[in-house]
């Protein structure tokens, strides 16, 4: 109401009103008694005292909202805290090539087990997410495992030591600082005796000069190395055969016939990845055979030519016109190899407790880790080499040694890491006699800064410190309380130190006896460098400040050294300068860090002449043995707090969150042993005790137990979980041996396995051929197709026309190794949170690929297979019609996608998914609460919460960020241009990923291999994904010797 | 209420057997008595018995608010689902509570049309029974879901987003089907009561009683005008509950039916689900009725002729029922699919076989009883059968969702399903809600239609035949 609208009140007219007596007798206002219409209305209004402001009056509504406004920057003044201080100037030059929103990737490098692996790692406006293998490094080839891919949760981890202790208080660098140069003068004065330092194998050319210099300065004191994994057998083997270590390297792209004796070459060990690679390629190469009369339609739906071929070409051509063999097809069937010429190379693997090595082995003969020897020595013997010595006698050993010989030139013995010196000098021998030395096998310079015999040295150091020699003790990473030989007692005798200090990632159980602990630096935090199984140097660069103050070995040795406060770069860099001197070196540097490669610096071979043993080991002996081995996931027990790793299910057993007793079913019968009884292990004196798991495959009396459980301290996971095999191993026995005895404790222990049945349940999952089997039926993957009651090719609707991309993947089983690192990749780049031991023990791990495992056949020596089981992306997608609230649906690209935010969780999708790929949130899994894990998410993947189902995705982001790319350039994406995580990850490339609209592109052309077949075919959900039929390549003569 | 009304209230009543549809000596004004004074007694006089039913209840239903507080605090996880295993107790209560819902409606709508007389006595009884499991039904969908706080998401609402729920999805059919029926039994019941509530107003001593049924009397005063438009509507209505008796438990069933689920994919579940549904749902009604007769002294208007009536149709349905299981297992013979074999063997052989072997017992060979007809005028035998079947259907949805889905296609998935305590309290928590409210409808509502009971004596006295609909004839 405006004022100009109010009727002025006629005040003589009121007064005259109420002089009257007919106006009110008591009254409140002037309008009241005037009766003016305004009031009668305002009267009449009931509601007028909660009436809303008049939002449309202007001047009422601006009122209103600038009261709001204040009032709610008032009440924010009042709730001010003191905010951190920020600088918030953004960059005013933008460092190059830095997008925001755009990840850099930085080429470092990752030192496990003494060798380093050189990685891609991406990095996120600063924050390091997801790592990647380096194609140009040589131990990577582009390739990583798992414990790359989770040593990114391992930079996050809350639980990692974040200050400098004293003696459990905590104290602060310099203060360290300053008592450890104490230690440096007094121990000056006498040249450094009673000064001890112990390392893991040093591999780093920095660290390895640091510490010479450091030894050339104090001339008595020592350096000791213990590598709780490291390869012992390995070096004596060396030792014993060509009187000095050498470092074998295996080329296996070369080799025919591969003789494994217990080595796990292509899941573990240094140049896994590169053994695998090579493995893979050497069997792809002859075994692609492409398939014949195939339409395009059928290329593109990785369908198969059938009986009912032309039935379904002709329900194809509904909407495909052309149906004749298009270009790629005729072009894939001219890169396969005649059907009579394939071949394929042949593994023969004798190992005790089953490995992704021997599952794809050919000819795989379960034997007890110890009798490995006396096979090593018969198959010696019968190739000729030797000193006379037997051995013991196999069934199968005149065949290989035919075949072995037969190949020679083209073939290999691999001595497993933890065996005896003896079959390593004997397969050096071996190799030496097949002509494989150059080939197949060459030897180089070790690559370690100083190869020593660890087990000696451990003790060595234990001897001085039990008889009080030793002054001051400085560790550098490891975790020898928890790791070292049991006999030695390594807690004990580390107390009568009288300084020590240890430097580690973890406050752990060796850092609790130190009266120092400083806490690491990761290797993405800090500069160093290493190098490959070959010796190739790579640079390790940080991609972050460390995160908790962690410093590296080489800020210590600085220190000792007098250089108090020089950078790790600094130090890095000063030491290749020293090496590098006539170079100009800046561009050697640059092009060094960016290439993840130090050029020229592979370790230089050598020539040496293998001298075969004369006698066998003194460990042979009868009963049942014990082997002891790095865990498959946590490895020593360096990722025990590592919850990816943890969680990730260990490739033979599919348990997670645990270590357990394996032991064959024959024998747990005849002790009565069921999974889950927890057994008294007895061995040399010591006892621990552990839950036994029945494994098939496994060789009989014998026992596996591994490392890496059973910590005491060092991070929230780790207490608490499995049991300390540690405690059973000695020095005079690392790997284990004979005379172990167990017995029933009659307490049972939870296992939370991801897989529960074993066997294909006479289901095809996997199909298997042997050569000669594939030879004669080239097409025996999909040949049952035709007696499957449904019709192949059924549907009411036409087809949809993919126009564009559409992207399918093909999963070669003929080169999965079954090692796991794809599950972790995957976990890494999409975000997937871990759940825990109860929650895997209910069914509800969250893994996006998972690795399925069967066994077929003899319970004793059955077959290993392994299948990964990504989302397969449906054409027609069963989950996609259940879904209440369109939150899965199809993309115009085929895939088959997850709207997180649509979903309201029914779960019926999951129950009509055959595969069983989805993964639903039934709590909130994802940890909300943790700061420090919210760098390691990827930014361009949706964090889920509670209450969604979630699955593969064909890694879409990727696929996006590609799209965008070719969109800028206006081309379409080339084929490789985008790999999902698992592919990347993958060693052996078993996994393909690409457009097969392109029936140029890779995985076009698997998809036309006559080996192509798509999981559960017959219910005609017709999968993107699809897989290459495994082959296996059985020595004729050794028919029925194994399964 | 006189002294003597309130002895005569705790007067045993006597059963007139099976040939009669009430007892004798009734008159309009008698039976109106005998069923009101039910509701209308004062308080105190509420049995002992009453009390103690409505405590355990009330009890138990603390368990669903205990139980739900902490699901939607928590999530689903803190039920037994798991991946392969993901939909557990909740679909499971929910068709055994929706099938349980099928008697009402079909009493009332279908033997209405079909002119059974001897519905009369227990139709309002049932309709009741039949609303109640519906809500407790129809709460498990919501609870089930991993986010239910966006239940309505599968309703079809204008949104900024244009989206729409995604219509090919048997779920969103049962959001249809089941508000549908939810709100027709609603109707049907509450039309069906007004004559009632009119009757209540009238004889109410107390001036809240009065106004309390007052105001859901909607002012009915018996007029002709009042009779006439009653009729057609309550007609109508029943026309209209007809077709969803079939529905309802079709469309549950396609829950199932339409994935490709060995164990689920089965074009046999609609009938088999609808004769299930009625089968448990008659088996509900005499579960409830048996111990209400007694404790209300109604025998002689809830007689031997209904139950007999009642066992006859639970025979009846449950061999249904038995020729579906025959059906599954042929079928799985007979179509020589593998999945499908595996699926049958192991539902009666594998980690679940005792669910199986506890719903054939249950379901099929324990009802077979019912062919004697001392067994079906055996009161506390009929009772337990009652429970058994129950027990048995309830076993039925238990089988079919958790021993399919838990093998299903690949071994590497293969799981089993363990219900968590949270599973049983929620579960326990809905039966202790539906008996509350059974519990205070039979206290406070007229648990017998007065109306049509009178009607019944009319036609009795005047040897006429049923009339299809209640007649208007003799106004309150």
């Amino acid at each position: 109401m405006t004022p100009s609208d109010k009727p002025v009140l006629d005040l003589d007219q009121l007064r005259a009103r109420l002089q009257s007596g007919q106006g009110p007798l008591y009254w409140k206002s002037l309008e009241e008694v005037a009766e003016t219409p305004e009031f009668q209305a305002f009267v009449e209004d009931e509601l007028a005292a909660v009436r809303t402001p008049d939002w449309l009056d202007p001047a009422n509504r601006r009122t209103f909202m600038k009261l709001m406004g204040a009032s709610i920057g008032l009440a924010g003044l009042t709730a001010c805290t003191k905010q951190p201080k920020e600088t918030i100037v953004p960059y005013v030059r933008q460092p190059e090539e830095f997008v925001p929103g755009r990840p850099l990737f930085y080429a470092t490098a990752m030192t496990m087990g003494g060798f380093g692996t050189g990685l891609l790692v991406e990095s996120h406006l600063g924050r390091p997410t997801k790592v990647e293998g380096n194609p140009d490094h040589p131990n990577s080839l582009g390739a990583s495992d798992y414990f790359h891919q989770a040593s990114v949760l391992q930079l996050y981890d809350p639980d990692r030591s974040q200050a400098v202790l004293n003696r459990g208080r905590i104290s602060s660098w310099n203060s360290f600082q300053a008592a450890m140069m104490q230690e440096r003068e007094r121990a000056n004065l006498n040249k450094g005796i009673g000064v001890r330092i112990l390392t893991e194998t040093v591999v780093s050319p920095t660290l390895g000069a640091q510490i010479k210099e450091f030894l050339q300065q104090l001339p008595a004191a020592k350096w000791h190395q213990w590598d709780a994994a490291g390869r012992h057998g390995a070096f004596a083997g060396a030792q014993a055969a060509f009187g000095r270590p050498v470092n074998p390297i295996y080329q296996l792209e070369q080799a025919d016939v591969i003789v494994s004796l217990d080595a796990d070459f292509l899941s573990c060990g240094p140049g896994n990845l590169r053994y695998a690679q090579h493995f893979a390629n050497r069997r792809r190469a002859l075994t692609n055979v492409a398939q014949k009369e195939r339409s395009k339609q059928d290329i593109q739906e990785g369908y198969q030519a059938g009986p009912d071929a032309p039935l379904r070409n002709q329900a194809a051509s509904h909407t495909e016109e052309d149906t004749s063999p298009s270009p790629g097809a005729v072009q894939a069937q001219a890169e396969g190899v005649p059907v009579e010429q394939i071949t394929q190379n042949r593994l023969y693997v004798v190992e005790s407790a089953p490995s992704p090595t021997g599952g794809m082995a050919d000819h795989r003969f379960p034997m007890k880790a110890n009798d490995v020897e006396g096979f090593a020595w018969a198959l010696a013997a019968a190739l000729g080499v030797g000193s006379g010595q037997t051995g013991t006698a196999h069934k199968a050993i005149p065949a290989i040694a035919k075949d072995l010989k037969a190949n020679a030139g083209k073939c290999v013995v691999i001595a497993g890491d933890y065996q005896p010196a003896a079959v390593h000098a004997l397969a050096h021998a071996m190799n030496q006699s097949l002509g494989a030395v150059g080939k197949t096998v060459v030897y180089t310079e070790p690559v370690e800064a100083n190869s020593v015999d660890q087990i000696a040295s451990i003790k060595e150091l234990v001897g001085d410190l039990n008889a009080g020699k030793v002054d001051t003790l400085i560790m550098f990473s490891g975790n020898p309380v928890y790791s070292a030989p049991a006999d030695l007692d390594f807690k004990s005798a580390v107390q009568k130190a009288k300084w020590r200090a240890h430097l580690s990632l973890y406050n752990d159980e060796t850092s609790e006896q130190c009266h120092w602990h400083v806490p690491q630096a990761h290797y993405l935090e800090s500069w160093s460098d290493t190098r490959a199984q070959d010796g190739t140097v790579t640079f390790v660069q940080p991609l972050i400040e460390p995160l908790y103050a962690g410093r590296s070995a080489h800020e210590i040795l600085s220190a000792l050294a007098g250089n108090s406060g020089k950078s790790p770069h600094d130090t890095v860099r000063e030491y290749w300068q020293t090496q590098r001197k006539d170079a100009d070196f800046e561009a050697f540097w640059q092009t060094s860090l960016h290439d993840g490669i130090v050029p020229n610096t592979a370790a230089a071979i050598v020539n040496v002449a293998a001298k075969a043993p004369t006698a066998p080991t003194q460990n042979q002996g009868q009963g049942m043995e014990i082997v002891l081995r790095p865990d498959p996931t946590v490895w020593d027990g360096t990722f025990s707090n590592n919850g990816w790793l943890q969680e990730c299910p260990k490739p033979q057993t599919k348990t997670t969150w645990d270590n357990a007793v394996w032991i064959s079913p024959a024998t747990a019968q005849q002790h009565g042993v069921a999974t889950g009884d927890e057994l008294e292990i007895k061995y040399q004196g010591r006892m621990v005790t552990g839950a036994a798991w029945l494994l098939p495959g496994h060789a009989n009396d014998s026992l596996t137990v591994h490392f890496g459980y059973g910590r005491t301290r060092g991070g929230r996971l780790c207490d608490e979980l499995g049991f300390d095999a540690y405690q059973l191993r000695t020095s005079g026995a690392p790997s284990g041996g004979y005379g172990v005895e167990i017995r029933k404790t009659g307490g049972t222990h939870y296992f939370a396995a991801t897989q529960h049945t074993q066997t294909m349940e006479s289901r095809e999952p996997v199909r298997i051929a042997t050569l000669e089997e594939f030879k004669k039926t080239p097409d025996f993957a999909t040949e049952k197709e035709a007696d499957k009651p449904v019709p192949k090719y059924m549907t009411l609707y036409p087809d949809y026309k993919y126009e564009g991309y559409k992207w399918g993947m093909a999963i070669d089983l003929n080169t999965c190794v079954g090692c796991s690192a794809c599950t972790i990749a995957c976990q890494a780049e999409n975000n997937i949170a871990v759940v825990g031991k109860a929650e895997v023990g209910k069914g509800r791990h969250m893994q996006w690929i998972r690795v399925d495992r069967y066994f077929k056949g003899n319970i004793d020596e059955p077959e290993l297979y392994y299948q990964p089981v990504p989302c397969m992306h449906c054409e027609n997608a069963p989950c996609e019609l259940v879904c209440p609230v369109a939150a899965t649906i199809h993309s115009g690209e085929g895939i088959n996608q997850m709207v997180y935010n649509r979903c309201v969780g029914t779960r019926y999708c999951s129950n009509n998914c055959p595969y069983k790929v989805r993964r639903f949130n039934f709590l909130s899994y994802t940890d909300w609460d943790t700061q420090s894990y919210y760098p390691l998410r990827n930014p361009d993947v949706t964090v889920r919460s509670r209450g969604v189902m979630e699955k593969c995705t064909y890694c879409i982001q990727r696929i996006n960020a590609a799209k965008i790319e070719s969109e800028k350039a206006n081309r379409r994406i080339a084929d490789g241009e985008v790999v999902p995580a698992c592919a990347q990850a993958c060693p052996t490339q078993a996994i393909t990923f690409g457009d097969i609209n392109d029936p140029k592109s890779k995985v076009a052309q698997l998809k036309a291999q006559v080996r192509n077949y798509s999981l559960l075919e017959e219910l005609n959900t017709r999968p993107r994904t699809t897989y290459l039929a495994r082959l296996r390549n059985p020595n004729p003569e050794l028919g029925g010797v194994t399964a | 209420m006189k002294v003597e009304e309130l002895e005569a209230l705790e007067k045993p009543a006597i059963d007139p057997g099976t040939d009669h549809i009430v007892g004798p000596g009734f008159t309009n004004a008698t039976v109106t008595d005998k069923i009101a004074n039910v509701a209308l007694r004062p308080f105190r006089s509420t049995p002992m018995v009453w009390f103690l039913g409505i405590g355990i209840a009330f009890m138990l239903m603390q368990g669903l608010l205990i139980g739900s507080a902490w699901l939607f605090y928590k999530g689903v996880g803190v039920w037994g689902v798991v991946i392969p295993v993901a939909w557990g107790f909740a679909i499971v209560n929910f068709v055994w509570w929706i099938g349980i819902g099928h008697a009402g409606t079909l009493i009332s709508a279908i033997l209405l049309l079909l002119k059974q007389d001897w519905r009369t006595s227990i139709n309002r009884f049932a309709e009741a029974m039949t609303l109640f499991a519906v809500a407790q039904a129809g709460m498990f969908p919501i609870l089930h879901l991993g986010r239910p706080w966006l239940f309505y998401w599968l309703m079809p609402y204008p949104n900024s987003m244009w989206l729409w729920p995604q219509p090919r999805s048997p779920l969103i059919w049962d959001v249809f089907a089941v508000s549908t029926y939810a709100t027709v039994s609603l109707l049907f019941w509450y039309v069906g009561l007004v004559p009632d509530l009119a009757s209540m107003r009238d004889r109410a001593t107390k001036l809240w009683q009065k106004r309390a049924y007052g105001l859901f009397a909607l002012g009915w005063r018996g007029s002709t005008k009042h009779w006439t438009r009653y009729q057609m509507a309550y007609l109508l209505l029943a026309g209209l509950a007809t077709p969803l008796v079939i529905s309802v438990h079709t469309v549950v069933s396609f829950d199932f039916a339409i994935s490709i689920l060995p164990g689920w994919h089965t074009t046999i579940f609609p009938p088999y689900f609808v004769a299930g549904a009625i089968y448990s749902g008659f088996a509900m009604v005499l579960t409830l009725a048996i111990p209400t007769r007694k404790l209300f002294h109604l025998e002689d208007i809830i007689t031997s002729r209904h139950l007999d009536s009642m066992a006859k149709v639970m025979l009846g349905t449950g061999l249904i029922v038995a020729y579906g299981y025959m059906m599954e297992a042929f079928m799985a013979w007979y179509s020589g699919q593998f999945y499908e074999r595996f699926m049958y063997l192991n539902r009666a052989t594998g980690p679940y076989g005792w669910s199986y072997l506890m719903l054939i017992a249950c379901n099929i060979a324990i009802p077979q009883l019912l062919w004697l007809r001392s067994v079906r005028l055996n009161v506390p035998i009929l009772f337990m059968l009652s429970l058994v079947i129950n027990v048995g259907m309830w076993l039925e949805r238990f089988v079919i969702v958790i021993t399919s889905l838990h093998r299903d296609w690949l071994p590497s998935s293969w799981g089993e399903y363990h219900p968590t305590e949270f599973d049983w309290m929620i579960f326990a928590g809905t039966i202790g809600f539906f008996l509350t409210l059974m519990f205070l409808f039979v206290r406070i509502l007229p648990a017998i239609s007065i109306f049509e009971m009178r009607e019944v004596l009319h036609h009795i006295k005047h040897r006429h035949e049923p009339q299809p609909a209640p007649g208007p004839a003799h106004g309150d």
